[in-house]
């Protein structure tokens, strides 16, 4: 398959690979996909206490293009909030990173588990709120 | 005129110094796909050129000597293909392919014994065109029979003998398979089938001059060959069908009743010298080429487990053909895998890699989980494959598989002791 030049840039040298420690409350997490689709994608955002998204990581199996667009929604959704963040459309990923038509679940992936990530967020903290 | 020739300038030479360095760092690619298909042996390629220039006659010419000339290399041929699956040369008929001979395997002997005998057994792990030729005649009103297959690829002899009945008149059980090089025991279904008056076909595409075949020992009674997997032309097969006790086939291509009205229309010459080449060439090395392709099997694979954690063989390890080896890489996905050793041709079982987006059916079929199905490599060694070729292969394999793994969610719960089949993934 004949990938876009941006794609495969994400693919060999991905941004943002790693893991934060989910526990911690300013962190959300985001788990979507299954493996016996052959596409799971964990995504980590590490908000600050003025709601913006200071860190994002991700991890991620599947195919390059599900590779290339958790790595490129990291880059994204940084230095954002979380609003901001959660208004992302696949439809953005996908034609930044020009996917063939038969990968473009893997952009709606990406939108999952950005949108899983924040809600993450929000519930624990709501629930600290309610615990303080 | 002036300008044309002032345009002509000596090359910048530092730009030709650089396009040649620019060649120097490409590496070449590295072939591991010898079940897609293989190069045409030179040899082969050699045999067969003065068939398509002075001596290109049509093989069915009667009257003069250019027809002589073509018919008896066509029959030098024949002979080759026969003596490498001990059958005499009347009982090969050539066809376009083994997609071809399995068509006409299927369809004409089902449509020429199905008044009486309406059923066919085959098996869910089949090469496509034998499970496609058995959906049209499902779709004609024959009853088909799929046998399963047991974890390690073979079938259930005794799930076989259980599935014959007095309607049935052919069973068609591939000799090995293409995806994970398992060999099916021939011998015993010859037997079985033999007892039991019912035909015996096996798709030999992935087996000829892979493993010892013979047609009278097993109790083969139709068998298709390909020329394009064992070093000859692409576009010419062969089907062996029995003259002693003898197996009526109904033609699915007609015209001028060539082969024995088996399969009309002109025999391409050039091609059939080739597929025989092919064969007389494994006649004399396939026991000292298979020797040499066993070890560099063993080799790679005993490299990979050295290297790496949780990979698992697909496929029965001993049952097994000589230069396939399907290895799943747990946690890594097979596409991305490819993407990352663009250098080296191999296959995946990756639904990625496929257009219907589903994992490989051959190995769903063995019981493999979807998520082992879709991490899995095809890696296929033959008769130009090299030691360094191997290690250079091995070497990229495992630092994609490594540089993925650490990439990927599932590794790392795995290395948390975490159970993944315990965790309820939401299925898109």
């Amino acid at each position: 398959m004949a990938y876009s030049e941006k794609l495969i840039d994400h693919y060999e040298n991905p941004r943002n690979v790693g893991s934060m420690d989910k526990n911690e409350l300013s962190v959300g997490t985001g788990l979507v996909g299954a493996p016996a689709c052959g596409d799971v994608m964990k995504l980590q955002i590490k908000v600050t206490p003025e709601g913006i998204i200071e860190d994002a990581k991700f991890k991620t199996f599947g195919c390059g293009s599900a590779i290339a667009s958790s790595s490129l929604i990291t880059e994204w959704v940084k230095g954002k909030s979380l609003d901001e963040a959660g208004a992302i459309k696949n439809s953005q990923i996908a034609e930044e990173l020009a996917l063939p038509p038969v990968k473009v679940h893997c952009s709606i992936l990406a939108e999952d588990a950005i949108k899983a990530a924040i809600s993450d967020y929000k519930s624990k903290n709501s629930a600290a709120d309610a615990a303080e | 005129m002036q300008r044309a020739r002032k345009r002509v300038t000596l090359p910048d030479k530092r730009v030709s110094e650089e396009a040649f360095n620019m060649n120097e760092l490409k590496a070449k690619p590295i072939y591991l796909d010898y079940q897609a298909t293989t190069p045409t042996d030179p040899r082969v390629v050699e045999a067969m050129l003065p068939y398509f220039t002075e001596k290109f006659g049509n093989p069915h010419s009667r009257n003069h000597s250019f027809g002589w000339e073509a018919e008896d290399a066509v029959e030098v041929a024949r002979a080759q293909v026969a003596k490498i699956i001990g059958a005499s040369a009347k009982e090969i008929i050539f066809t376009s392919g083994a997609t071809e001979s399995n068509n006409l395997a299927l369809k004409g002997v089902m449509k020429f014994y199905g008044k009486k005998k309406p059923h066919l057994i085959t098996v869910v792990t089949e090469h496509k065109c034998v499970l496609d030729s058995a959906r049209h005649l499902e779709q004609e009103g024959y009853k088909v029979t799929y046998l399963g297959v047991k974890e390690n690829g073979l079938i259930d002899l005794e799930e076989l003998k259980a599935a014959i009945t007095d309607e049935t008149a052919l069973v068609s059980v591939m000799a090995v398979n293409n995806e994970i090089g398992v060999i099916q025991p021939l011998k015993e279904i010859g037997a079985i089938c033999r007892e039991r008056k019912v035909f015996f076909h096996t798709d030999c595409a992935q087996a000829v001059g892979k493993i010892d075949l013979d047609v009278e020992d097993m109790n083969i009674d139709l068998m298709s060959i390909s020329g394009h997997k064992i070093y000859g032309p692409k576009g010419v097969g062969a089907l062996f069908v029995r003259r002693r006790p003898r197996v009526r086939v109904i033609a699915q291509i007609t015209g001028g009743g060539q082969e024995r009205g088996m399969r009309s229309g002109t025999l391409p010459t050039p091609l059939i010298v080739g597929l025989g080449k092919a064969c007389d060439i494994l006649s004399n090395e396939m026991a000292e080429e298979n020797a040499r392709l066993t070890e560099l099997r063993d080799y790679t694979l005993a490299r990979f487990r050295d290297r790496l954690a949780d990979i698992y063989l697909n496929g029965d390890e001993k049952e097994r053909v000589c230069g396939n080896l399907n290895v799943s890489f747990a946690y890594v996905e097979g596409e991305s895998l490819l993407m990352d050793i663009k250098n080296i041709a191999v296959s995946s079982g990756s639904a990625c890699t496929s257009a219907s987006l589903e994992p490989s059916y051959v190995l769903r079929a063995l019981g493999v989980d979807e998520e082992l199905a879709h991490t899995s490599l095809r890696i296929g060694i033959g008769r130009y494959t090299t030691k360094e070729e191997l290690d250079t292969a091995v070497d990229a394999i495992c630092t994609a598989v490594e540089r993925l793994r650490e990439m990927s969610p599932l590794w790392e719960m795995a290395q948390e002791g975490i159970d993944l089949k315990s965790i309820e993934w939401a299925e898109h």
